[in-house]
């Protein structure tokens, strides 16, 4: 998608907590583009305090943060961070339909007295259509499952035409069958070749895309390397402490049927990056 | 009916309500979004005090009223910025203080009469001067222009504001923003529905909006039409049955409500005659999922083993295969176009 090899996001000696408590420390972290970086680890581990840091949601206590090679606390080009944020449900103290939610997205767009212009829209519904939920577009998100909520997450961030897509937990808590369509998008949207970050701790869904693996315990990146070279540390992991981690990469990949339906021959974008 | 509208006084009072029928609902959908339903009636408390500091003082009680509900509604978003556990405590002493402060006030003022304190709780229309509804309609085009121009970025601040922040908006300057908007709004109603009663009009008709609507534009929509009939009709019913302008409109909302819901209810008891639901379905359709989509009038059906699926909120609807032309049961069990 980009030609520039230069990193998206650079954490060098990082530390990020609340107020002043620091959660997770020293971290070094390098995402280039085209990277797709699962950042796995137990609950309570610093995975999603470290995600909020880097976006200057949660406090960042030390270390230096770049994105896009511009120090954080100067970063202004916000439209080029997609956040996909960990949600068990979409607001609903008022009625909102899934367009309605997928538009925020594209607010960095357009100073704050401009109308939402045709190309706006335009955006909202490919981001939906990436997602698969071109379809619901008008429907009242409170009345949508909650892995499809998860998918009006990511396309709000898509419709954004961010860079680099940081996602906290997209498939979590979410049934079966919408494991499978959510897969099917990571995976569309790792073929066009968009740079990804991906705080999970189930990588199943992930596994035939992620290209790298962060795994962070006690607030410490414990391993940062690739998915086969992380098969083995599991092992001497689990190996070395009583407890192991859920993660058990020799089982059988999970395979996803990738046949198009008749009406996204002629309406899917964007085919054939990467 | 006609006579009505040659009185100078109740020409004021209409276009007053009418003003306030469309901005109060505005301001009022952003404060049910992020649930300070009631934030309106602490501002009503605060608006009492400025009153009741321009009786006394001479100044004109509206201006006084709205710089000091202003700076409270400015003073109850840092509060909840801060997020302390004591905020709600400190809103609670904010709001009595205002209101306890304006009574004994008014108490003291010599220009002031037990009636001139009623007149200011519940509302009375037919003191509106012509100076007031200049004030009234400038303070209501700056809420109505402000609400419609922020709309979307109000609207996202609301819904999640830490994806907001992620994007760049400014999320604390507007809500302050929404905080002032709603201050005067306050001060905009006062003289139609009364400080005491002044957040029903932002309040009610998004609830009859929430009702009727079907989106967050549409929802709005609605509110602002109720908002607007309730208030000019609250006024001219108050004028025919002699009672006070605010009580009279806050029940026309109640009634608009009453009547949404009920009529809300026979309408989803009649759609879930009509519609069928796919047995239990472990399935999730989409582009891409490997069964057919057929086009059926504005939606999309997937072909399922022979059934027609069509999603509807969180399941899937059986709907009738096409059928051939002349029978016409067709679209028998088809939900109705939205």
């Amino acid at each position: 998608m980009q030609l520039s090899t230069d990193p998206v996001i650079t954490v060098r000696d990082g530390s990020f907590g609340y107020g002043d408590r620091a959660v997770v420390t020293h971290v070094d972290l390098d995402l280039h583009p085209g990277d797709v970086v699962a950042v796995l680890g137990p609950n309570g581990s610093g995975k999603t305090t470290l995600v909020k840091g880097l976006l200057g949601l949660d406090a960042h206590l030390g270390g230096d943060v770049e994105l896009f090679g511009v120090p954080r606390r100067q970063f202004r080009d916000h439209a080029r961070i997609g956040y996909v944020p960990q949600r068990h449900s979409l607001s609903a103290s008022v009625r909102a339909t899934v367009s309605e939610i997928v538009a925020v997205g594209r607010l960095p767009h357009r100073p704050w007295w401009r109308r939402a212009s045709a190309r706006d829209h335009q955006a909202v519904r490919d981001a939906l259509q990436t997602v698969g939920l071109l379809d619901r577009a008008d429907a009242e998100v409170a009345t949508l499952s909650g892995g499809q909520q998860r998918r009006v997450l990511i396309a709000r961030a898509l419709a954004g035409d961010a860079d680099v897509l940081v996602m906290d937990e997209p498939t979590a808590g979410v049934d079966a069958a919408n494991q499978e369509v959510l897969a099917t998008v990571l995976e569309s949207l790792a073929a066009q070749g968009r740079t990804m970050l991906v705080v999970t701790h189930e990588l199943e869904a992930l596994e035939l895309i992620v290209n790298r693996i962060v795994c962070i315990r006690a607030g410490i990146v414990d391993f940062d390397g690739s998915p086969q070279a992380y098969a083995a540390h599991e092992v001497a992991h689990a190996r070395d402490h009583v407890h192991h981690h859920p993660h058990v990469l020799d089982e059988e990949p999970t395979t996803i049927v990738d046949d198009a339906g008749p009406l996204d021959a002629h309406e899917h974008r964007g085919a054939g990056h990467g | 009916m006609g006579e009505l509208f040659g009185l100078e006084f109740m020409q004021h009072a209409l276009i007053a309500a009418v003003l306030v029928g469309l901005a109060a609902p505005s301001v009022g959908v952003f404060l049910v979004q992020r649930r300070m339903s009631l934030i309106g009636d602490g501002m009503g408390h605060v608006a009492l005090a400025g009153v009741a500091i321009g009786l006394l003082t001479g100044q004109e009680p509206v201006l006084t009223a709205l710089l000091l509900t202003v700076a409270g509604a400015v003073a109850i978003e840092l509060i909840r910025i801060a997020g302390r556990a004591s905020a709600d405590i400190a809103l609670a002493v904010m709001f009595y203080g205002g209101m306890a402060l304006g009574v004994v006030l008014i108490s003291k003022s010599s220009a002031s009469s037990p009636a001139n304190l009623t007149a200011y709780l519940f509302g009375s229309i037919l003191t509106t001067s012509r100076t007031d509804i200049v004030v009234f309609a400038v303070l209501a085009v700056i809420v109505l222009a402000v609400t419609t121009v922020l709309r979307q970025r109000l609207f996202a601040v609301a819904n999640d504001p830490e994806y907001a922040r992620t994007i760049g908006l400014p999320v604390t300057a507007l809500n302050l923003v929404l905080a002032v908007l709603t201050a005067v709004t306050v001060v905009t109603a006062m003289r139609v529905v009364g400080l005491l009663l002044i957040s029903a009009l932002m309040i009610l008709p998004n609830a009859t909006g929430q009702v009727l609507g079907r989106s967050f534009r549409s929802a709005v929509r609605w509110a602002v039409l109720v908002g607007v009939v309730c208030s000019v009709g609250g006024v001219v019913g108050s004028y025919y049955a002699s009672t006070p302008s605010g009580g009279t409109i806050v029940l026309a909302a109640i009634v608009v409500y009453l009547a949404a819901v009920v009529g809300g209810a026979i309408r989803a008891r009649v759609g879930a005659r009509r519609h069928r639901a796919a047995e239990s379905h472990e399935h999730e359709h989409g582009p891409g999922c490997g069964h057919p989509a057929v086009r059926h009038g504005n939606h999309v059906d997937y072909l399922h083993d022979g059934h027609l699926h069509a999603a509807h909120e969180g399941h899937y609807d059986e709907h009738r295969p096409p059928v051939e032309a002349g029978d016409d049961r067709s679209d028998a069990l088809t939900r109705e176009p939205r």
